[in-house]
């Protein structure tokens, strides 16, 4: 039965690719840009929701809230700031860009406070629950439980609210939703500021999970939910949240086997495998790209 | 109701509207005819605010709105059905006409008026929850027609309704131009189809490379050689 205690891992691993994969998938859906700068907006985060745990003496939903909240300012800025007046650009100025604004944020956060490790005070209960025989621990339940909260969330907002139906009109067909009186700008706005909370999110999640945060700690995830939202069809959100899970899992079963230095490996291998056999991801219309 | 006086309209350096003026007035049918690059989808897409004018103005209900934002444009009640209709093919017909309705805010009155456009339309109704990019294209265009109406425009600016359509169903749109304008709506109407456009509206522009070089009655053109000879002959 170690396996599903495994699979449980993977899954909530997968959750966090799958929440950070999001902001990468619905930023490109709309403006097409791959925005590098999100992985930090994640380990933004992680440090907001730490500097609310220790300082502010609150509990990991408050945390997760207020980290939530100053990520979608966060987004929202980095997009006036940086992006808004690229979008008329070439794609590779925007994307150079983005990377830059990656290494801004960085080297920012290291240059005030260094570059040491930060230790995540213990906010969830960390006990082991039987479920049919097999232990499994309560974080990661917590984890996935407030993960999937997160995604009805997010698909409500997307399918049933006035903004989200901007936004899928925005990324349909920007001038067909200016005749519609919808206001574009705001409605990328509105698009960052969603997918960098849930950045947020997972920056809160991480640390409770792993206990150890670090400002170059969004690099990696931020690659390995880049490559869940390529995976799951960049620019679908149900692609995001399948290839962020289907990754996790992956990963946790390449170390479970005994293979634990290949983890990060089977990430770029699935990359790989995925832009030779199936570019446009497991969920993606294999549409040529609008001119 | 509109009036557009002399604009000038580039795409980086190409000048696509030389010294622009017609004028709609309110409860009329105008058409604007023209081939293929004329400059027609230009004229509208700057009516409607996605481009800019250069030089000139544009007038609408003794407002100028040249440089106006393409939503406030929308919400002082000039609706743009654009070429090649631009559903969101994505998106179920139902919620392409909410879109239509996003800034209006009575709730009420909006379920009322998909209603009305689904009588308009039976056959939108039927499609309601299928997907608009599976819509045929004359279905498409009574969408982006619909869709229009939702935002209970004062002026209706049709870009080529009937675009690829079948006689038939070019016939059925022109009769429901024909019957929004008597509700009241004023209509400005661009069209390659010169016989069809010149038949229902009330005045005529013809536009040639960027510059409006006939304008009169319906009637006037219907009737002129210049306009028999360049756009009614083929017919
Ligand atoms: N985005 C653009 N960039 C550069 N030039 C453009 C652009 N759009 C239109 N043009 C040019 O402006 C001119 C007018 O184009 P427009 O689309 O207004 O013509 P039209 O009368 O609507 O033609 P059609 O009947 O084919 O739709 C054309 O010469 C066209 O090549
Ligand atoms: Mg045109």
């Amino acid at each position: 039965m170690e396996w599903i205690q495994q699979l449980v891992n993977g899954i909530s691993v997968g959750s966090i690719y799958a929440l950070i994969a999001l902001g990468y998938t619905m930023v490109y859906g709309i403006i097409k840009l791959i925005n590098f700068a999100h992985g930090d907006v994640f380990m933004l985060g992680a440090f907001i929701g730490f500097f609310a745990i220790t300082r502010w003496d609150v509990g990991f939903l408050p945390a997760l809230i207020i980290s939530m909240v100053l990520c979608a300012i966060i987004g929202v800025i980095i997009e006036r700031v940086a992006y808004k007046r690229l979008r008329s650009a070439t794609r590779i100025a925007a994307l150079i860009t983005a990377i830059g604004v990656s290494f801004l944020i960085e080297y920012t956060m290291i240059f005030f406070r260094g570059a040491s490790p930060e230790a995540y005070p213990e906010v969830l209960p960390n006990t082991s629950i039987d479920i049919f025989g097999v232990s499994i621990s309560s974080k990661s339940i917590l984890i996935l439980v407030v993960t999937i909260i997160l995604m009805i969330l997010l698909q409500f907002i997307v399918h049933k609210t006035k903004i989200g139906k901007a936004m899928r009109a925005v990324s349909l067909d920007a001038d067909a939703a200016r005749l519609m009186g919808i206001n574009v700008d705001n409605t990328i706005s509105a698009t960052f500021a969603i997918g960098s909370a849930l950045a947020g999110a997972a920056g809160v999640i991480f640390g409770a999970y792993y206990t150890r945060i670090e400002p170059l700690m969004g690099v990696l995830p931020g690659l390995k939910a880049f490559i869940a939202a390529v995976l799951g069809g960049i620019g679908n959100i149900p692609g995001a949240m399948v290839g962020g899970l289907v990754l996790g899992v992956v990963e946790t079963v390449v170390s479970a086997f005994g293979f634990s230095l290949w983890r990060d490996a089977a990430a770029f291998i699935i990359l790989i495998l995925i832009l030779i056999l199936k570019p446009s991801g497991l969920f993606g219309k294999n549409t040529r790209e609008k001119v | 109701m509109l009036k557009v006086n002399n604009i000038d309209v580039f795409y980086g350096n190409i000048h696509a509207l030389k010294d622009v003026s017609i004028e709609v007035k309110e409860s009329e049918i105008v058409t604007l005819i023209g081939a293929n690059g004329a400059g027609k989808s230009t004229l509208l897409k700057t009516l409607s605010g996605l481009l800019k004018p250069k030089s000139g103005t544009i007038s609408y209900l003794s407002q100028q709105i040249n440089g106006k934002q393409a939503q406030s444009i929308v919400k002082s009640g000039i609706s743009h059905v654009p070429e090649g209709r631009r559903v969101f093919s994505n998106m179920t017909v139902e919620e392409n006409l909410e879109l239509g309705a996003y800034l209006r805010k009575d709730r009420d009155s909006i379920k009322k008026d998909i209603a009305n456009v689904y009588e308009l339309f039976p056959i939108l109704g039927e499609r309601r929850k299928q997907q608009s990019g599976t819509l045929s294209g004359g279905e498409q265009q009574m969408l982006a027609m619909g869709r229009a109406l939702m935002a209970k425009p004062k002026l209706l600016l049709l870009d080529e309704p009937s675009m690829g359509l079948a006689p038939l169903i070019v016939k059925q749109i022109f009769e429901i131009i024909q019957m929004v304008n008597q509700q009241g709506t004023t209509v400005l109407l661009v069209e390659q189809n010169a016989n069809m456009a010149l038949s229902i509206a009330d005045r005529a522009y013809v536009i040639e490379t960027g510059k409006i070089v006939l304008s009169g009655t319906a009637k006037e053109l219907q009737e002129s050689e210049q306009v028999k000879a360049a756009y009614l002959g083929a017919l």
